[in-house]
Parts: C-alpha cells; sequence; structure tokens
C-alpha cells in the first residue's frame, strides 16, 4: 500500500475543461492513473478527455463512483469548491490552485471538522504540485518521470525541492513509496504531522523524506511526532537559510515572523528530537541513503 | 500588503473605533493649516510602511505654527531610517496631523491570522507602546491569547472577559467591545493579515482611542476588495519587485552578487542556500511561476540586472509545470538581446530537459552548463570576477 492513492482510486478533476485541468489531467491518464470524470458548473453532459464532465461533485459519485478530487479552480472559487467534494462524500482531495485567500482557507479547515471521522475528507494543499505514487497513479503536476518506485516517502511544501530530492535519490538508485507536496501556504489542509503518520503506519515505507522551509509551525510539531511516535527514520532539509526576517520569500507562508520561524532554528529543533538533517539541499539524496544503510543489518 | 497609518486610522473608524481628530498632509502648508483646524499642541506623524518611527525622529509634539513648519520641512521628501527599515529607508511623502491626546494608560491590541489554530487570535496585554516582539520576550506572562472561530464570530462575552482581564474600570468594558468588534470585522471583511493598535489609550477623562493603527492585508484577497486594493502607495515598496511581479515574476532584491533565476520557491530559496554554503551570496531571489514563456525569461534577466551588483547570472530550473527548451530558448534570447558579458551557469532537469539542454549547447553563446544543484552554486560562486586581495 502506497498512502492516499492506489491502483483503483477513482478520481475526478474539477476543472477538468480548463486548459491547465486538461493538460494535467492527460498526463495522469498517460501514466494509468484511474480519472474516471471531470466536475465544471454548467459543463454537464459534455466529454473532456473521453471522461464525462459533471455539473456537481454529488453527481460525479452517484454516476462514476468519485473517491476522490484534483482541484484545478482558480482562486475566487477553490474554496467552495474543496466544501463541495467534502459534503459530497469524497474521502480525498488535493487542490494545486495558488492564491487562495487566506480567510477561504480557514472557512475550508473550519467546515472539514464538520463531518465524523468515518466520513471526513482528508485534504492536501492548496499552493501544492500535488502527490505521486510511483508506477501507481498521481494526482497533481509533477514530471512522472523522474520518480523512482521505492520505499522512502518525501513530504514537502515546495513542489521543485521535492523533484530535486527525488531525482538525487533516483541517481542513487532508491525509490520512493508515495511523495506529497502540502503546498506553500500559510493554512493548509495536511501538515508535515498528518502525512509523517500516513508514513510510520504505511508498511511500504522504511523512511521519509521531510523538506520544510522558513515559517510556520508546522516543522516543529512534526520534530515532536517524530520524536514521540515515529519508529521510521526521517532526513530532514529546511530551505531559508539565507532568508532575511520579515521577507516573504515567493510562498505565501514563507516569511519569518515568529520565534522558531527561522531555518536555523528549525533545524535546531529538527536535531534535537533525532531527525537527521541533511547539511545542504544537494545532500537529501546522499543523507537518505546513509540512514537506510545504517538501518540495514550488516 | 500593509497600508499607512493614517488609512488605517480611517478604514478602522468606519467600523467604530474612536480615533483622535486629524488631518492628512503632503506639504508643510498644509500640515500648518491641519494644525489650525486642530488647535495647538498636535502631534506630527511621518507616514512611512515601517515601524520604530518615534525613536527614528518621525513623530513630534508640535507646539507653534513654527515647530510644525520646520518640522514637516524636515520630514517631507527624506526618507526615514528605522530598525525596520534597510539603511536606505523609506521616504516621506505625508504627514499624518493629530490632536495630541491625553495618556492615563497604554494597552496592547493586535489581531492576527494564527496559523497554528488556523484562525483569527487576538493578542492583548496591559503594557501598550512597547513592540509585540520586545514584549513576548521580555514579559510573555502578560499577553493575553484568545482564538475566534470562524463560524460563530467575535461573540460580546469573548470581549468583555479580554476587557476586565486587561484590568479596564467596569463603565469601559463595554466601549472596549466596541473596539474589538471594529477590528475583529474591518479584519475578517476587508481580509486582513494583521490589525495592531499599539497603544490603544486611555485618555485622562478615562476614553478609549486608538493612538496608532496598523493593518497589513492579504494580497491573494485583493481581487475582491479593490477598496482595500485603492490604498496601496507603490513608493513604499521596491519598485523592482513591482515591475517583477508585472511580469508574472516573484522577486525579492537581497545584498549579494549572485543573480539567481530560478522556479519554484522552494527551490529558490534552497538554491540561494547552496550559493551561501559554496561561500557566495545571492543578489536576489527569483521565482519565474509556472509554464514561463521565453519572453517571461528574459524579463527575468532584465529584472535581475537592474541590480548594479549582480556579477554572475544563475538559472535553476527543476521543470514539472515548465518546459526546459522554453527556459533554454529564454536563456539564448536574453544574452543576445542584452548583449551579456558576465557569466551565466544554467542548470536544466525535468521537463523536455533534452531538448533544453540541445538549445543551449547548439547556441555556441559562453554559457557554463551545470547538472546538479551542487555544481551549479559552486560553478556560479567560482564564476564571479575574483577581487584582488
Amino acid at each position: 500500500m502506497s498512502i492516499l492513492i492506489h491502483e483503483d482510486t477513482r478520481i475526478i478533476v474539477q476543472g477538468m475543461s480548463g486548459r491547465i485541468g486538461r493538460f494535467h489531467a492527460e498526463d495522469m491518464i498517460r501514466y494509468g492513473t484511474q480519472v474516471v470524470g471531470g466536475v465544471t458548473p454548467g459543463r454537464g453532459g459534455e466529454t473532456v478527455l473521453d471522461r464525462p464532465i459533471f455539473n456537481t461533485v454529488a453527481e460525479a459519485v452517484e454516476a462514476v463512483g468519485a473517491q476522490a478530487s484534483l482541484v484545478f479552480v482558480p482562486p475566487p472559487g477553490a474554496a467552495d469548491a474543496i466544501m463541495e467534494a467534502a459534503e459530497a462524500g469524497l474521502r480525498f482531495a488535493v487542490c494545486v490552485t495558488d492564491g487562495i485567500p487566506s480567510q477561504d482557507m480557514m472557512k475550508v479547515k473550519r467546515f472539514l471538522r464538520r463531518f465524523p471521522a468515518a466520513r471526513k475528507m482528508r485534504f492536501i494543499g492548496p499552493n501544492c504540485a500535488g502527490i505521486i505514487s510511483p508506477g501507481k497513479g498521481f494526482m497533481g503536476i509533477m514530471p512522472p518521470h523522474i520518480y523512482l518506485p521505492g520505499r522512502v516517502g518525501i513530504v514537502g511544501r515546495s513542489g521543485t525541492l521535492g523533484y530535486e530530492a527525488a531525482s538525487q535519490m533516483k541517481a542513487l538508485g532508491i525509490g520512493v513509496s508515495t511523495s506529497v507536496g502540502i503546498g506553500g501556504d500559510p493554512i493548509n489542509g495536511s501538515s508535515f504531522r498528518d502525512i509523517l503518520e500516513l508514513f510510520e503506519n504505511d508498511p511500504e515505507t522504511d523512511a521519509v523524506v521531510m523538506i520544510g522551509e522558513i515559517g510556520g509551525p508546522q516543522e516543529a510539531e512534526a520534530a515532536a511526532y517524530a520524536r514521540d511516535h515515529m519508529s521510521k527514520p526521517v532526513v530532514a532539509y529546511i530551505a531559508g537559510l539565507s532568508a532575511p526576517k520579515g521577507r516573504k520569500m515567493g510562498h505565501a507562508g514563507a516569511i519569518i515572523s515568529a520565534f522558531g520561524e527561522s531555518a536555523q532554528e528549525k533545524v535546531e529543533i529538527l536535531s534535537a528530537a533525532g531527525i537527521t538533517v541533511a547539511p545542504t539541499p544537494s545532500a537529501m539524496g546522499e543523507t537518505i541513503a546513509r540512514v537506510l544503510r545504517v538501518g540495514q543489518p550488516a | 500588503m500593509d497600508i499607512h497609518e493614517h488609512q488605517a486610522k480611517e478604514v478602522l473608524k468606519r467600523f467604530g473605533m474612536p480615533v483622535p481628530a486629524g488631518g492628512i498632509a503632503f506639504t508643510p502648508e498644509q500640515a500648518m493649516h491641519e494644525a489650525r483646524k486642530l488647535g495647538y499642541p498636535v502631534i506630527v506623524k511621518a507616514q512611512v510602511h515601517a515601524g520604530g518611527r518615534g525613536a527614528a525622529g518621525g513623530v513630534k509634539l508640535c507646539r507653534s505654527e513654527a515647530e510644525v513648519s520646520a518640522f514637516a520641512l524636515s520630514l517631507l521628501g527624506r526618507n526615514l531610517v528605522t530598525k525596520q527599515t534597510d539603511a536606505s529607508g523609506k521616504p516621506v511623502h505625508r504627514l499624518l496631523v493629530e490632536q495630541a491626546t491625553e495618556i492615563a494608560r497604554e494597552i496592547y491590541l493586535g489581531l492576527v491570522l494564527d496559523r497554528k489554530s488556523e484562525r483569527i487570535m487576538i493578542v492583548a496585554s496591559r503594557e501598550g507602546g512597547m513592540e509585540i516582539e520586545d514584549l513576548a520576550e521580555e514579559k510573555p506572562d502578560a499577553l493575553l491569547r484568545m482564538v475566534i472561530d470562524p463560524a460563530m464570530g467575535l461573540l460580546p462575552f469573548q470581549s468583555r472577559q479580554l476587557g476586565f482581564k486587561l484590568g479596564l474600570a467596569d463603565d469601559r468594558v463595554g466601549q472596549f467591545a466596541t473596539v474589538l468588534r471594529a477590528c475583529y470585522r474591518a479584519f475578517r471583511d476587508l481580509d486582513a493579515t494583521m490589525v495592531e493598535i499599539n497603544p490603544l489609550v486611555i485618555t485622562g477623562s478615562g476614553d478609549l482611542i486608538a493612538l496608532d493603527a496598523k493593518m497589513s492585508f492579504d494580497t491573494n484577497a485583493l481581487f475582491r476588495r479593490p477598496e482595500v486594493a485603492a490604498l496601496r502607495d507603490a513608493g513604499q515598496e521596491d519598485p523592482r519587485e513591482d515591475a517583477a511581479a508585472e511580469h508574472g515574476l516573484n522577486y525579492v532584491g537581497l545584498e549579494g552578487d549572485i543573480g539567481c533565476i530560478i522556479n519554484g520557491a522552494g527551490l529558490a530559496m534552497a538554491t540561494m542556500d547552496m550559493i551561501q554554503l559554496a561561500g557566495g551570496h545571492p543578489a536576489n531571489f527569483l521565482d519565474i511561476g509556472g509554464g514561463a514563456s521565453p519572453d517571461r525569461v528574459v524579463a527575468a534577466f532584465r529584472t535581475v540586472l537592474t541590480d548594479p551588483n549582480v556579477s554572475v547570472i544563475l538559472v535553476n530550473i527543476f521543470a514539472g509545470i515548465n518546459r526546459c527548451d522554453w527556459v533554454a530558448a529564454g536563456v539564448v534570447q536574453a544574452y543576445r538581446e542584452l548583449n551579456l558579458s558576465l557569466p551565466v551557469v544554467v542548470r536544466l532537469a525535468g521537463t523536455n530537459v533534452d531538448e533544453g539542454r540541445r538549445i543551449i549547447d547548439g547556441s555556441r553563446l559562453p554559457l557554463m552548463s551545470a547538472d546538479t544543484l551542487a555544481a551549479a552554486a559552486n560553478t556560479a560562486v567560482k564564476a564571479r570576477p575574483t577581487i584582488a586581495a
């Protein structure tokens, strides 16, 4: 089992009739992902990429048994689309959209709490590259060929830095069970801690690479979880060593505004929790290789 | 997006916040006119997007027309350097002239988007007038925090609770609730990310009044807040960042000499880190975004080159939603169009990487290729013109 999706997960794309949604849906289908339809309000009954388009997520659940959604809806309607997916009973959604207002995400997080655990939707993003379980399927915008199937999980805020890690690992023959981009926004769906928990419980994952950055409390929270609850080794890298305080580095969430939010402070917190921190961003691959070797019986 | 103090006060006043009487002035004459209307003494405050104005000499109690005129002359058109600005400071083009307020007590009141609770959090303290960072460090126990459920909004009992904890007189707690409601509603209805009243003052007669006010807004929400977008003062921002944003580029100017052109915020930060670890210093953060056309890459080169300190350019692209061939075409086009002579290091990976490398190699330009992030950073650091020791 990979985490979050497998070969048979029935996926819809909200916004599949748009240029970007269509482009990436096509890539996902080519990779073997089970894309069973799309949702665009007002375009129900049409066909895109030989898949039916529905007016509502509820109709897609009813007609094609949708289980998960990839959301490409533009910022003004993105939060609404995510809440629609949760209400329709989907168990998993990923939102790639960049530029969603923070208070909209605040509302989404509040809305998701309405559901009992048994039917609650797990949500990843927004402003993320999505997730991939190499050889099985993906939901997002990543180039799938850079991932070797394998047994190391990747979780990171940044899409491109996640690609960097996967390619360094591929060059060393190390494969990936699932790679998850949780996104660069200040308020997001699943946190580092949430994804670490999934990897800890996944029998097909042996170790995790966690790629954090400046800003926010999530890396510290993940460090405490890894220290107290994880048996699997975690290797981390924190981007933004050279970032000045108070300046926003691209991601809306990448800004040092409180104590413990700089790269140096996060590295110290992670190291103190027993996590191996890669000394440079180009050493993510060799660091996980070293940790995996140590973990094996001589 | 930040706005000026006088704008924040006008916004909050519309939501019911009591603020001192005052007016805005762009010239010494206007400042004197405003002062005359208010009656002396007045407080004259430089309007810049930075805190620490008082300590930097940007705020003064004036008792006469001559004082107002002299102070206005000394500030307008100059840059004010505070501990929150860089060494060149922020330009002063407007002054707020306000009625002086008699201060009996100062309170700190702030609202922020709290990333831990993922809700709006109210932070308050009996100790006003100090910077919140200093307050958090020196008197962490004096900070009162309260989180607001977005489904319910701010409830009256929460305001009362906070008012009593701040030690307000029984008959002032109702007034505090009005102040807090104004802050909360302005925050919620205008997509703010921060509202700070520091200090909130209790006057000699026992009334509450916002002596200073700061607001920041969520740039992602400006599409639905045209009235907020209209408050922007581009003169307070780095013009290079604005120009870059028009081309879909995210640029932040820094102090070093290695110009960076990268895709993705995380990879951009990591590349800057790698440069630093290799012994160099990045001149900027620049994310070209997704689906970058050759023209956008040329615009990125132009943006980076507006910084005269740049002596090397490092292009690092790991394409997912981007295409290496488009980026490579942009690099070649920029090199020719801008008649570049400085060293350019190019690292390409991901989507269409082979086509991209063919374009770089086939151009016969003196571009330096690198295969990995580490090689790219090391090559860029070594390519800097050597300075004689």
